[in-house]
């Protein structure tokens, strides 16, 4: 990496930059230009109202219930196909990207059809007083396949990197295999692992295709962010959608920060690992575990 | 009879990890896209062609494949531009941009959607450029490309990023001192090298645009036959209670993505490798 040395050089940087602000930049100071386009009062005032709480309060629980469920899951995933080598085990690594290549609208469909009032399933969870779809456990369960695949696909290659010596030397030295995990495995992926769980929480938050087929939209309910952002802008009330486009831009700079740090934290002499993985990183290569 | 194992698992947890990652995968993944299929099992092949071949629904494949193509094509521009140089120069902001780069993997569709609609409508702040020229943006074709553009941009820009970091500027020296031009070093030093990363990045917007809804419904204007996205018509068919409509369609989306991604992970594995540079 250099200083540009000509103004060729000097060209193609402005041009780069001038796409990521007119892509990046300016629909970001849009979001907090608009939300704030009546002064503070009007912002508070629109966070305030009760469709608006109840929105937030709903979308908090749907990314409470979902961010464990899939860092559980995750790290049980990476440990399983990183640390040992089966028959089967490449399927299983295509298997998790099926989440990240289905349209969230197709995964919401295919929820409705299996839970749904009209199939057999849903009816009897119907009959046991629980209702699935257009109610807060659909929202729960498209949300969840939709962004199972993050924490595996960003551990994965980071475990891969790190091979298995640490962990057997842990095990000749007589460690069991929650010690191994809590004290030899953790501290090597705790960035990565901490990265996985807040663009889970990002992508569960902000998940909108999914949630609008299970949703039924129903006011105050059923409603979360992304989809009262949809109903505002519908009804023009547009401070009432930036307010609410800008507290998920908010979640999703913190994103960003926390991405940027583990980076950084990556980068520090010493570290091992010298390319953070991210989610937008080509698919995990098939390559055998330890190699 | 050949063992489960190609290595017998030293480490324990194998049972555990393996029980919980298939039982997931089997319950979340599996099953409800197997029921979407045993769904349109139950119509007969005349409703399901009718429900897949209807004109509003064909016209909505060409919207989508052609809006994809074209936002994975300006991303690819643009991406291998920030890519380059971020990888390549010091310049201020530079850490910045790099950052940024992820947000629209970390910024809800539905915000970029309202965003961009908004900056790009006629009185809007880039918008208000293009009025004069009666051009339109936002409830236009020209919108639906460039949400597609905005939600796959990082793919292709963390694709080509770590393979343009591998292949550092002493492959350009080298080319150089042994006489090359600079358009010589591009085109036959970079760019070969490069050739799977851009692959991989530009399947990837691809098969993430061609899935785009939330940021694509906001900015389109969902015009029939002009700018209605197919997955807004597996919307629109379960929002009129039509499932089975809704399900044929959802099979076809559902057929062509796994298709591509399986085609991706195939090419991958097998016919690109001996392009990475040291391999």
């Amino acid at each position: 990496m250099h200083r540009p040395q000509n103004w060729r050089q000097w060209a193609l940087i402005v041009l780069g930059a001038t796409g990521a602000v007119l892509l990046l930049v300016l629909p970001l100071a849009l979001i907090f230009a608009r939300a704030l386009s009546g002064g503070f009062g009007m912002f508070f005032d629109a966070l305030a109202e009760n469709d608006m709480r109840a929105a937030i309060a709903l979308t908090v629980t749907v990314a409470v219930i979902t961010v464990p469920v899939n860092v559980v899951f995750g790290v049980m995933m990476a440990w399983c196909v990183t640390r040992y080598d089966f028959h089967g085990r490449k399927i299983l690594v295509t298997l998790i990207d099926i989440p990240y290549a289905t349209s969230p609208v197709v995964a919401g469909l295919c929820y409705l059809v299996i839970y749904g009032l009209e199939s057999a399933v849903g009816a009897w969870f119907n009959a046991h007083d629980m209702q699935l779809m257009f109610a807060w456990p659909g929202i729960v369960m498209v949300t969840i396949f939709v962004t199972s695949p993050f924490v595996a696909r960003i551990l994965i290659p980071l475990m891969q990197a790190q091979g298995t010596e640490e962990e057997h030397a842990a095990l000749t030295l007589g460690a069991n295999g929650w010690q191994i995990f809590r004290r030899v495995t953790l501290p090597n992926i705790k960035w990565g692992l901490l990265y996985g769980t807040v663009i889970t929480n990002a992508r569960a938050v902000g998940e909108f295709g999914a949630v609008s087929v299970v949703s039924g939209a129903i006011r105050g309910k059923t409603v979360t962010l992304p989809l009262l952002i949809e109903q505002l802008n519908d009804d023009y009330k547009t401070v009432g959608a930036f307010t609410a486009a800008a507290l998920l831009a908010c979640m999703a700079l913190v994103t960003l920060v926390i991405k940027t740090f583990m980076e950084w934290r990556n980068r520090e002499p010493g570290a091992r690992h010298p390319v953070a993985p991210s989610p937008a990183s080509p698919p995990v290569q098939n390559t055998t575990p330890g190699a | 009879m050949p063992s489960f194992f190609k290595q017998n698992p030293t480490l324990p947890g194998f049972g555990l990890t393996f029980g919980v990652s298939a039982l997931f995968v089997t319950l979340v993944i599996l099953t409800p896209l197997a029921g979407l299929l045993v769904y349109t099992s139950q119509m007969s092949l005349a409703q399901y062609w009718q429900a897949i071949s209807d004109p509003r629904v064909v016209a909505s494949y060409k919207v989508t494949l052609l809006g994809a193509s074209y936002a994975t094509l300006a991303a690819l521009v643009l991406g291998m531009l920030i890519a380059w140089i971020i990888v390549r120069y010091e310049f201020p902001g530079r850490a910045l941009l790099d950052a940024l780069v992820d947000l629209p993997f970390a910024l809800p569709t539905a915000v970029a959607g309202l965003t961009l609609s908004v900056l790009l409508a006629p009185g809007g702040w880039v918008g208000q450029w293009f009025a004069p020229w009666d051009i339109k943006i936002s409830y236009a074709f020209a919108g639906l490309v460039i949400a597609m553009t905005f939600t796959s941009l990082p793919f292709v820009v963390r694709s080509i990023q770590p393979v343009l970091e591998e292949v550092g500027p002493e492959y350009e020296e080298a080319a150089r001192t042994l006489g090359a031009t600079p358009w010589q070093t591009t085109w036959r030093v970079i760019l070969p090298a490069l050739v799977p990363a851009i692959f991989t990045g530009a399947s990837q917007s691809f098969i993430r645009s061609l899935g785009e809804f939330g940021a694509v419904v906001m900015i389109a204007g969902n015009i029939p036959f002009r700018t209605e996205i197919t997955s807004l018509m597996i919307f629109t068919r379960t929002s009129e209670y039509d499932y089975p409509s809704a399900a044929a369609i959802a099979t076809v989306v559902l057929g062509a993505s796994l298709l591509l991604l399986f085609l991706l992970q195939v090419l991958q594995g097998r016919i690109l490798p001996w392009q990475r540079p040291g391999a």
